[in-house]
Parts: structure tokens; sequence; C-alpha cells
């Protein structure tokens, strides 16, 4: 299971943050805290996985992907492969890209909204829900078109279909 | 579509975020903020649109991010869900998400909420027209079973059922809960194997529709859940593994290495063929695939590749020989990561031939980081190995020092325990010259490191006590000298009572055998000195023991040898516990009159010393005053823990996770009975076991629990850590450190053994002939002709749309959502959206009230809240008198009145 997503600066400040086992803010904020200390002392070139269990408990890793100015954390326990879960960093942020048009933290912090709406599409409850990033584009484009046209109650196509019945 | 195509974040958001962005997270504490994050929707709370709620809501949760506090605003995120428009609904349950925690008082609110919205219900939806409904219909499920597997027991058969689903995305979606009900009860799911295997069989050879692919790889992330479960319904069963042996080697071969995910998949493959039964083809395969990722110049791959290596390692051990320049290299990488995985990969393999390697790499390491988490876990694993595999007594000295000096304060003390009692039993054979060399080798390095400044504490007691029994023994060194260094280290370490208490008894012991051995021994002015010192200590114990010292040289021989018997650690020590000899001297008082004795157990209101020791080592962890209470005493004889506080067989040398180094003052084997042995004899010792640890921490007394001679004395010598090797042959290899290439050489020669074995140690490929003709019977073709027998699922085809098999509605019996119902209680049904609002209308008056007569002092603002917004009231009050005080409360402050007023 997928414990949590973080982003965060390369200054250690948070622009993303997805729990999937609920965390008090302020335990949030120390594990980030602990999280940017490893990810801070990682030299380049090396691998994108860290043991993390001092931090998050036994058996927990994380992998992370450094993008210009941003990490992107994927926290993770044993019933996941390292390697997939570097993908779905990959999966998100080419996401990420194909809706900001080469993302950057500023986009990050400006969309926080549509970040989570991504994020939902992609990951649910801390398992994989859909890894083609091209379907996540769908369902959050649908959405805000439903939001732009501000009709009281538009549905998103996946439920319609229980409305219509 | 632009970036901010439909979303629609105001100017005010952007501003905010600005305005927020430039502070610190460090300075939460609330003067530095600015106005707006303090307040973010202050402005006429009432008369907000819909629309700018939501808003606000997104407000809230990206300040909550940066770690300031929102819980004023929670019960707001709750009015949302029950908006009608899905847009603001669904902010309103991600935010609701974000916010609570399922404890959270605001989430009665929800249920009736979610209720009206989740109609049908999640077990019904799990037939939904629609393949995106179902998938995430089966994702509740999972997520009802994770939460409370017991409640949802009768519904578990529904996975198997979307099992069979014809969309390829709700079938991926149900392997994540099997793979967890496997887990839990594999035998149940073993009629699956055929299931799964054909699954994943059609996944590899592409039958699913091209949008599953993932970088021209068949929908991985389904495949890797697969072979998961597979692993696991494998591991074991020669059986069940038959099955699976040919998708795997098909896997194998179709694997794209040139992709990451491609190599996900691999890896996976890998641990599912390390974990079934053994195949010698595909174990072939899978050291193929291993020595690729080993080669491979990625970081991640070697990795991966370590890893693969530490578990093919326990099928076939000679695997790693050809792989010994590859795992040097991946131990003299900088990263972090990797080294440790070598280093378990190391830790797998140890042998008695290669202990010597491994343990020095692994000390030199831990001498290098500062990750105490990690250090200790090394030195335990340093100990475990030298422990079990040691090659000669010396070695094993040397090592428990290096140990010891680097990271003594680190390990358990139940190592140094351990090294105590090893030194004094030996190593279990009935060979006491090797024991004695054992010890006496232990004196002389002892004697060598204890000059050493900044000895970690543990280290000095073992070396202490060692001394102490041990020190004159071979009759290479004087009394004098010995008692001299003791003196020394005494004095160095003048803060440290437990060190000193070991040191004082040490001498004491070593007085002891001169004496009676018949051997005049002149007092050193530096041991009157400590002597002196330690009679006017404060502390009782340490006191204690310089009186015992002093009486004890007033005795004459014959009494020292029955008191301090040499050599005695080892012996047993009767111990008459219900003190019978005493029994004359009570009844002739109980005769004149005295009143009987009522054991303390029996005594109510006498507060149990132990009992509040225990319990405060469980709070210890928050250094804060309690407000609480003091519990009710607990009956319990002090007698009694104390006895559960022998020594028991220490079976847990590693105890990496162990949180609490703090119980030492349980492990030190402490009898409550032994100072009447020597009570009775020498009758100088105050009784102090019972009476000691009233007031103050009780960690301060902890120098009571070293064993003194006569306690170390009830230590059996039948517990012994037993299970060390002692190969009579000491290798003497060590490698020097000359130039690159040929230390690497060497080294891998001592890791891995004699390199030279390496060509003719490749059985595998010679046994391949003989792995077919028992193997392939059961994997070669025959998958699709038996008959499937699946009882309960019909075999699935993923692409078979024209059949069209079971997408039947299953209706429940029982709906989940009344059970969850009954959880919130009868009254939840009662608590509609309607009365919510007029509530908080009412809430607003009494908001506006405090407001304006509510001056109080700064006190308030921090008194109020008691936690996290634990009602629209609280909250609201909160909000107020933090906006008249013009700070924000934090998280940390609430928390610390709550005991005074919660």
């Amino acid at each position: 299971m997928i414990r949590a997503v973080i982003i965060l600066n390369t200054q250690g400040k948070p622009r993303f943050i997805r729990f999937y086992e609920f965390k008090p803010p302020e335990k949030q904020q120390e594990l980030i805290r602990s999280v940017y200390g490893v990810l801070s002392e990682r030299p380049e070139n090396v691998s994108n996985f860290v043991r993390v269990d001092e931090i998050f408990g036994p058996d927990i890793k994380l992998v992370y992907k450094h993008f210009a100015t941003l990490y992107f954390v994927i926290v993770f326990d044993s019933s996941e492969n390292e390697l997939a879960m570097l993908d779905l960093i990959q999966v998100f942020v080419e996401t990420l890209d194909r809706c900001f048009k080469n993302v950057c933290e500023l986009d990050v912090v400006y969309n926080f909204n549509k970040m989570h709406a991504i994020l939902d599409e992609i990951i649910l409850a801390g398992q994989v829900l859909e890894t083609s990033s091209e379907e996540v584009m769908k369902a959050v484009d649908e959405m805000a078109r439903s939001e732009k046209s501000s009709a009281v109650s538009l549905i998103p196509k996946s439920v319609s279909g229980r409305l219509g019945r | 579509m632009g970036s901010q195509g439909g979303w629609n974040q105001s100017k005010e958001f952007l501003d905010l975020v600005k305005a927020i962005g430039g502070v610190p997270i460090q300075s939460r504490g609330g003067s530095h903020r600015h106005p707006r994050d303090r307040n973010p929707k202050a402005p006429h709370l009432r008369s907000v649109p819909r629309r700018k709620m939501k808003e606000f809501i997104i407000r809230l949760v990206y300040i909550e991010m940066l770690g300031h506090d929102a819980s004023f605003g929670y019960i707001h995120a709750v009015k949302m869900t029950h908006d009608d428009s899905l847009l603001l609904k669904r902010t309103g349950y991600l935010a609701v998400t974000l916010f609570l925690n399922e404890d959270h008082d605001l989430i009665i609110l929800i249920v009736n909420t979610i209720q009206k919205d989740l109609r049908p219900q999640v077990v019904e939806l799990l037939g939904h027209g629609k393949e995106a409904v179902r998938k995430k219909a089966v994702m509740a499920l999972h997520r009802f079973y994770q939460k409370a597997p017991a409640q949802v027991n009768h519904l578990v058969s529904n996975f198997r059922k979307r099992l069979c689903d014809n969309d390829p995305g709700v079938m991926g979606a149900t392997l994540c809960p099997l793979f967890d009900l496997v887990m839990a009860d594999v035998n149940s799911y073993k009629d699956l194997v055929v299931s799964f295997v054909s699954i994943l069989k059609q996944v590899a050879e592409r039958r699913l529709p091209k949008t599953y692919d993932y970088h021209q790889m068949p929908a991985p992330f389904i495949q890797i859940k697969l072979l998961k479960i597979l692993a696991v319904l494998g591991s074991g069963d020669k059986q069940a593994s038959g099955h699976m042996y040919t998708v795997l080697g098909d896997i194998f071969r179709k694997c794209e290495s040139s992709s990451n995910i491609g190599n996900a998949v691999i890896y996976q493959c890998i641990c599912c063929v390390s974990s079934i039964y053994p195949n010698p083809k595909l174990l072939d395969a899978a050291a193929g695939a291993t020595s690729k990722f080993l080669k491979s110049d990625s970081h991640n791959l070697k990795y991966m590749g370590i890893d693969a290596l530490g578990r093919l390692i326990k099928i076939s051990p000679d695997i790693a020989e050809e792989h010994q320049l590859a795992v040097i290299d991946c131990l003299e990488d900088p990263d972090d990561t990797l080294k440790r995985k070598t280093f378990e990969l190391l830790y797998k393999m140890t042998k008695s031939t290669n202990v010597e390697v491994i343990v020095d790499r692994m000390i030199d390491y831990m001498i290098s980081i500062n990750d105490n988490h990690y250090k200790t876990e090394i030195a335990s694993r340093c100990v475990e190995l030298a422990e079990q595999f040691a090659p000669s007594n010396q070695w094993f000295i040397q090592t428990m020092n290096k140990v010891f000096e680097h990271a003594g304060d680190l390990v358990n003390i139940r190592v140094a325990h351990n090294l105590m009692r090893l030194l004094a039993e030996g190593f279990g054979e009935d060979d006491e010259g090797a024991d004695s060399q054992l010890r006496s080798s232990a004196v002389d390095s002892y004697l060598h490191i204890i000059g050493e400044p900044k000895l970690p504490s543990v280290f000095l007691q073992v070396i202490c006590w060692v001394l102490g029994e041990y020190g004159i023994a071979d009759g290479k060194y004087s009394a004098s000298y010995v008692i001299g260094k003791l003196c020394d280290v005494a004095e160095a370490h003048s803060s440290d009572n437990t060190v000193k208490a070991y040191a004082i008894t040490a001498i004491m012991k070593i007085f002891a055998f001169e004496i009676a051995a018949g051997r005049k021994v002149d007092m050193l002015p530096e041991c009157q000195s400590l002597i002196d010192e330690l009679s006017a200590s404060h502390s009782t114990d340490l006191q204690q023991r310089a009186y015992e010292l002093q009486s004890l040289l007033g005795l004459d021989r014959g009494a020292i040898e029955t008191v301090m018997p040499s050599d005695a650690s080892c012996e047993d020590i009767e111990v008459d516990k219900n003190l019978s000899f005493l029994n004359s001297y009570v009844n002739r008082a109980i005769e004149k009159g005295a009143k009987p004795y009522i054991p303390e157990s029996e005594r109510l209101g006498f507060s149990s010393v132990e009992n509040y020791r225990g319990h405060y080592q469980q709070e210890s962890s928050s250094h804060a005053l309690r407000f609480e209470a003091y519990e009710l005493p607990k009956p319990a004889s002090v007698t009694k823990v104390h006895a559960s506080s022998l020594p028991t067989p220490v079976t847990d040398l590693v105890p990496v996770t162990e949180p609490t180094y703090a119980r030492e003052t349980h492990h030190a084997p402490k009898t409550l009975s032994t100072p009447d042995v020597l009570s009775a004899e020498v009758g100088v010792r105050l009784r102090l076991d019972g009476v000691q640890k009233k007031w103050g921490k009780p960690t301060y007394t902890s120098s009571s629990s070293t064993p003194s001679s006569s306690t170390s004395t009830t230590q059996k010598s039948s517990n012994g850590v037993s299970h060390h090797e002692v190969s009579s042959s000491v290798d003497s290899r060590r490698y020097q450190q000359v130039e690159v290439p040929a230390e690497k050489q060497r080294l891998a020669a001592s890791l891995f053994g004699a390199s030279s074995s390496k060509i003719e140690k490749r059985p595998l490929s010679s046994t391949h002939k003989t792995g077919k003709r028992t193997a392939v019977p059961s994997s070669s073709e025959p998958l699709k002709e038996k008959p499937v027998v699946v009882p309960s699922t019909p075999p699935p085809d993923l692409l078979d749309f024209g059949e069209e098999p079971a997408i039947t509605p299953s209706v429940a019996s029982v709906d989940p959502f009344m059970q969850l119902e009954g959880l919130i209680g009868p009254n939840s049904a009662s608590s509609p959206a309607p009365s919510l609002d007029s509530k908080a209308a009412d809430l607003m008056g009494l908001f506006d009230d405090t407001s304006s007569d509510d001056r109080n002092s700064h006190g308030a603002a921090n008194v109020i809240p008691t936690k996290k917004g634990p009602n629209p009231q609280d909250s609201l009050e909160k909000d107020a008198t933090a906006r008249q005080v013009g700070v924000t409360p934090t998280g940390n402050n609430p928390n610390l009145f709550r005991d005074l007023f919660g």
C-alpha cells in the first residue's frame, strides 16, 4: 500500500502532501521535515530508493525523484515494487506536464485543487488506480469542463451511468 | 486547455499563496504570520457565497499543509459535503478526507450525507454497469476490509466474483484485496492459483486491449500484483508452483529490460521464483536476470540486483560467487541505500569462513555513519554474527570491544550482560582451558583499552565486571595493578554511578580473592580515598558497597571464602524465599504479642513501587507534567516482580527496534534475597531493596541493579548461549590493503571462498535435464486441458466478451452501511443536514456574543481549545478568541492544557 505522496521543494517546503493513513497535522510536518532531512543528504546520481523505517516504521521505503526545484516522493510498504513506484512518479509528473505544459513549482502551488484531483485519479486510498496519463487527463478535463459550465449539478461521466438509469 | 482551465483559482488564493509562501515553516508560532493567513475567511462568514466557500476550503487545506492550524474551519468542510452541487460536494469530501480522522467528532455529521449520496451502496455497486464504478466499489470494499476485517468477512467472496469481471481494470482492482486475503490465509485461496496463472498468461500474451499498455508493457501493474500473489500461494507448495513455471518462464523471456517498468516486472518475477517451490530452469533465468541488474550502470537496478541476489542465495548459495566483484563494488559505492542493501546481503551469506571480513567491514561502516538507528541495527548484527561464527576467542573479544567502543551506548544492555555471561560460562564446551584462555585474553585487552577516554558506560561496566572476576585469575597481573586501574576508572567517570558501582564491587572481589588465597594486600592510597568518597556518596547503593568492602577487609580468611567464593559467578545460590530460618524468631515474637506480618500484597493503599515504575516508563516518552490523577494502586508483590526479572535466556540478541533502552533496570540480574545471604554473615547491610525508588525518577536508582558478585552468582550455567561454533582452525587470513584490484580480488576471495571453484560451481545447467523431466509434466501444456477446478468461480476469460459471464448484480444479504450505522449509534440517522444548518446559525449568534464580551487575557486563548475542532462551537469560539488576542492558537498549546481542562 502507498502510504503517502509528498512534493517538497529543494528548500524543504511542502508543496503538496497526501497521506493515505490519517496523520495529525503536527505529525505530518514532523514526517516531512524528516523526509527532507534524508533527501537533502542524498548525493547526485545515486539510487532513488531510501529505507525510512526510522521515520515511518518497519519495512517502509520511499522512492523519490528530483525534478528542477521539486522532490516528488512516494512512501510505501513492502507490498509495493520499488521500480513500479518510481514509474508511478513518472506517471504523475507526465500527467502534470500535460496539464500545465512544462510543469514548474508555481503550477503545483497555484493549482493545488487540481493537483489533488489529478492524484485522486492515479492513486485511490493508497492503491494504484490508473497508470495511463491519457485516462487521467480525460477524467480531470471532464471535471474541469463541468466546473466551467458551472451548472448546479453536472456529473462526471464515470458516475453518470448510475443516475441515468 | 489553459493551465488554469476550469479550476478557477481566484486572485485571492494566489495572493494567499504568495503571502504565506514566504513564511518559513518553523515560525508557525503565530506572530510572523500574514493577517490573511491568520484568518482566511474573516469577513462575513455567513454571507459567503457557496462558490467562494469552496475556495476558502481549498485555502484551508493549503494552510494546513504548511503546518498551520485549520481546525476552526473543519465544520465548513463538513457542511460542504451537504451541498447539492457535485463539484462543491467533491471539494467537501476531499477536504474532509484530508482533515478528519475516523474518530473525529465531526465525522458523525457526514454519515447521513454519505448514506444519501451513496445510493445504491457499495456492495450493490459492485455490479454496476459502469466499470469505473465497479472498480471503485471494489476498492472501497477493500478499504472496509483493511479497517475492520471482521465486519466485512461475509463480503470477501465478492472479491473472488469480481476477479472474473470482464473489465480488466475491475479485475486488476480485485488483486489488491485478494493479495491481502491471501497473505492472511493462504490455504483458502489455493484454488485460485489456476485462475491467477491463466490471467497472468493472458496479460503477458498481450491479450488485453492496447489501452492497458504502459510503456509498451502489457498492464505491468497487474502483472506485478499477480506475481506477488503467486509468490505467496506457491511458497512451499510444489503442486501450486507447478502451475506457474511456464508462465514465469514466458515472462522472463518476453520482458523488456530496456524500460524501468519492464525491470520492475522482471524483479517481481525473480522474487516469485525464489519464493515458490524451486525450479532449476527458472532459477537459472532468475540468476541471469539478476546478473543483468548487477552489471547495469543504474544504481536502482544494482539495488534490485542485490536484493534479488539476497533472495536467490537462500535457495542456491553458490550463486553469489559469480557476482562477487559486483557485490564488492556495491559495498564501496557512495550510495548509502545500496551499501546498506549490500550489508544486508552479506549478513545473509555470513559463514564461519568469511565472518571476519564481513564483520570487519560492518564495523568500519558502523563507525563511519552518524545515523543512530542504523548504527544500532548494524551493531546488533555484528554481535550476533560474532557470537555465531567467531573463529577465535581473540577475534571475538576484539570484535566485541570495537562494537562496544563505537556503539556501546546504542546497543541494548542485554548484549553486555550476554557478553559477561558468555565469558563466565565459556562457550558451552567442557573445556576449562579454552574458557580461561578466553577470559585472560579478555582481561588483556580490557586492561589495554581501559585508559582510553570516552568509553561508553555499558562497555566500562563489562570491563569492570570482567576485571573483578578474572583480573588476577591467571596470575599475570598483580592485584594492586588491577585495583589501581579500577580506581582510575571510578575516578575518571565520577558522574556515572553505575560504573562506579561496578568498579567498587570489582575491587571488593579482588581483595576477597587475594585474602582467600592467603596473600596480603596493601591498601592503595587511591583505593582508600575512593572508599572514603563512596562511603559519603549520595547514592545509598554506592555507600552500601563501600561499607561492605570495608567490613569485608576486616573479616578472616574463612569467612571471606564463604562470602566471596572465587570464580563462582556461575554457581547457583540456594535461595530460601520463605525465609524459613526466621520462623522460630517470628514465632517467639508473636508469642510475646507482636502483630503478625501482613504481606504487602494484602495491604491496600500501599502504592506499589514496581507498578508505578512500569507505568512511568510507558509515559516517559512524553516529557510533560502529568495532570491526571494517580492510578489506583494494584496489589502486586514486589518479590514477585523481582523473581520474574531474574535473568532469562536471552533469546533476542538483535533488539533493533526496541525503543526503551531504559529498561536496563529490569534486565540486570537482581534478586531480592541475595542480600540476605550476605547480611546473614556480614551483618552490616541495610535492607534497602524494598525501600528505595519511592521518590523521584525511578531510573535514578538504576545503579542498584548492577550485578554485584553475589547477585551475578545466581546466573545459571544451564541457560548459556551455547550456539557458538569455535572453529578449531584459526583463520588467520587477514587481507591487507595494498592496491585496489588486488585487494578487491582478495576481498572477494575471503567473502565468497576460493574463486577457483568458480567455473565448476555452476551445476544448474547440468541439472536442467533432470529438472525438466521432473518438473515439466505439470508445466508444459496441460493447463488448458485439465478440467479447471475452481469451485465458486468460473474460469476467467478476460476477453471473451461474447459469453458475458457474470455481472449479475450481487445483492448481498447484509448491507455494509447498515453495519456502519450500527457503529455510530442508533441516533445517527436522526441527525439530518437541515437541523445542522439551524444549529450552525445558533452558533453564529453565540460567536457574536463571545466576541463582544469575552475580553479575556491572553490566557483565554490558550485555555479554550481542547483539541482540534471537536465540535463547531469550540472551533468558532477558538476562532473568535484567537482573533481578539491576535494569535491563532497553535497545535501545541491546546494539547498542553488539555490535561488541565479536559
